[in-house]
């Protein structure tokens, strides 16, 4: 038996039995950490030594009864934007190389909580602006099936960690795709969750109305387990919303007879790679014969969807990032000779050139002039946007598209055309701008033997609905079972 | 979408961003790419709809105004590139 290879609700039930301990676990993890980092690159910091003395310390107290929680010696991998007390948070980007946050996102005290063990934080494109990993100021994550391709992004050190076996799961954050499109090109599951239902306090703010933090894991049940512990309400964060607490897991039967399934038409035109096509179509015959009830269906926002999305996100990024002055953390420059000089040098210098030419997008649709052209434009599209989902909801439960256009692509493919990695998170941004809930699992291979990914998307705060469609196609088909990442050279 | 280098170096001051002269034309060029793209946002039907504040709209959300310490000071002021006295340290602006 192979630990690393093991879901969580696996070792749960292993350390239940008393077949394994949380030492063993944790020990798995930092040889195989050891052994596959090496060629994944997924980690900008490996908390491999504490971990090592958490699990000997945890497990004396979980066998003397001090703590009771069954997550309890579980470890796990942080993206490199959660605030982690004591350990550097440097949204892989020169600005914060060197930032210790003097406190912990609301996520992490749920997870110290429960006295899990940080494996340590997640490479991840800068600030969260990608969908390759590649704008990473420190490394390019490598995907674990193929490692000539990318993780995709930004959650792409989050998505590669947990595809090859580096962390048993994982915390992610999407603003556009962020956490399903990685999940997608690593075969694994992503779930955003419903705007507001995971606090964001603590998260390093891309785009605040769009950002959410969730669950990167193996399979459904692992994702459902994670979002339990770091769903709820926070007074830190006055966008999150005092819903009612749930049992996710509870909602997993394996059964998805009478659903009612729309598939958006305009989801699968032009642009999407014909292998996908097909797998989302085997995959929707496969919910036809589980009894769903599956349709056509018109949801005509796609690209108003999209074009929305860079304003709004880029808007909203140029003012997040004003905060980076060069005088109370981050990066300063050595070169100046006044304040105002301090200010822009510390920025050039420490923003890479995707941060720069979102924040300059951003004060264009922002500065006197343009403002009623493009982001006010923008934020009655999103009214737009929100209305046809609802017309679709009242019809359907849930919506199924394909997460990405494409399955994972080729390192240094995308880098220097902007505009191409931008019009491939068509699938997903459209679910941030209406703040749904969306998830993405794996549906099956192309003809190299890469992950597709399916994209199920569900009405707000009915994260039930879409885990266990997820779900009992997941049962279904096996995933898991049939591939794997084979580190190809 | 034409976009003169003036107008690039103005917004690159806006956001207290540097531009080398030979990054100008790059610069330019992802800015009308992305913003003739974005302009379809004008062909949408949105006469009449309201304009969003997000993805939720909730407005005024209150809490208390209670005063809360951060006792960490040190950890906080460790993270600056200079300090002195327990205050941040900036060149003199007067």
């Amino acid at each position: 038996m192979d630990i690393t290879e093991l879901t969580v609700h696996e070792l749960q039930e292993k350390l239940e039995k008393k077949e394994i301990s949380i030492t063993e676990i944790v020990k798995a993890y930092v040889n195989r950490i050891i052994e596959k980092e090496p060629d994944v690159k997924a980690f900008v910091t490996t908390l491999t030594e504490t971990a090592l003395e958490q699990a000997t310390e945890i497990e004396k107290k979980v066998n003397n009864g001090e703590i009771t929680s069954k997550y309890a010696g579980i470890p796990i991998g942080i993206k490199d934007n959660m605030c982690t007390k004591g350990i550097k948070t440097t949204c892989s980007s020169k600005m914060l190389e060197n930032f210790i946050a003097p406190y912990d996102a609301t996520v992490i005290e749920k997870i110290n909580n429960e006295n899990m063990i940080n494996l340590g934080k997640l490479n991840m494109d800068e600030f969260a602006m990608g969908a390759s990993t590649e704008y990473s100021a420190f490394k390019k994550t490598a995907n674990p099936w193929d490692l000539n391709k990318v993780p995709g992004g930004s959650s792409g050190g989050s998505a590669a960690a947990v595809a090859a076996g580096l962390v048993p799961w994982a915390l992610g954050s999407d603003t556009g795709g962020s956490i399903r499109q990685p999940a997608s090109f690593c075969g694994v599951v992503g779930l955003k969750p419903t705007y507001g239902l995971v606090s964001r306090y603590g998260l390093v703010a891309f785009a605040s109305s769009l950002d959410q933090i969730g669950p990167i894991t193996k399979d459904v049940r692992d994702s459902a387990m994670l979002l339990n512990i770091i769903a709820g309400h926070d007074e830190k964060d006055t966008t999150s919303i005092n819903v009612e607490k749930k049992d996710y897991t509870k909602a997993l039967k394996n059964d998805v007879k009478g659903l009612k399934i729309g598939i958006p038409k305009e989801y699968f035109g032009e642009g999407i790679n014909l292998e996908v096509k097909q797998a989302l179509e085997q995959a929707i015959e496969e919910y036809k014969k589980m009894g769903a009830i599956v349709e056509e269906c018109s949801v005509p926002i796609a690209e108003y969807a999209l074009a929305t999305y860079y304003i709004i996100a880029c808007a909203e990024a140029s003012s997040n990032l004003g905060r980076f002055d060069g005088i109370r953390y981050g990066y300063r420059t050595p070169n100046y000779e006044n304040l105002k000089d301090i200010f822009v040098n510390s920025r050039t210098e420490g923003f890479g050139a995707e941060v720069k030419r979102r924040i300059i997008l951003g004060t264009y649709v922002l500065s006197s002039g343009y403002y009623d052209a493009y982001y006010k434009k923008a934020q009655q599209v999103r009214t737009l946007v929100k209305k046809e989902f609802d017309k679709a909801f009242e019809k359907y439960d849930i919506l199924i598209t394909p997460t990405s256009p494409t399955v994972a692509f080729n390192i240094g493919q995308r880098s220097n055309n902007p505009l191409e990695m931008y019009l491939a998170d068509i699938c997903t941004v459209s679910v941030n701008i209406a703040g749904l809930p969306g998830i993405s699992i794996p549906c099956g291979v192309d003809s190299q033997g890469m992950p597709i990914g399916m994209q199920i998307i569900g009405k707000h705060f009915d994260e039930e609905t879409i885990l266990n469609a997820a779900y009992t196609y997941e049962q279904k088909i096996k995933f898991r079972d049939k591939y794997k990442p084979e580190f190809k050279n | 979408m034409e976009v003169s280098e003036e107008e690039i170096l103005h917004i690159a001051n806006l956001a207290r961003l540097k531009l080398k002269k030979e990054e100008i034309p790059e610069y330019i060029k992802n800015l009308q790419d992305i913003l003739n793209f974005a302009n379809v946002v004008n062909e949408a039907p949105i006469e009449g709809l309201n304009t969003a504040i997000g993805a939720i709209d909730n407005y005024n959300i209150f809490r208390k105004d209670e005063v809360k310490i951060f006792e960490d000071n040190k950890a906080l002021l460790e993270n600056a590139p200079e300090q002195e006295d327990n205050m941040f340290k900036i060149p003199k602006v007067i």
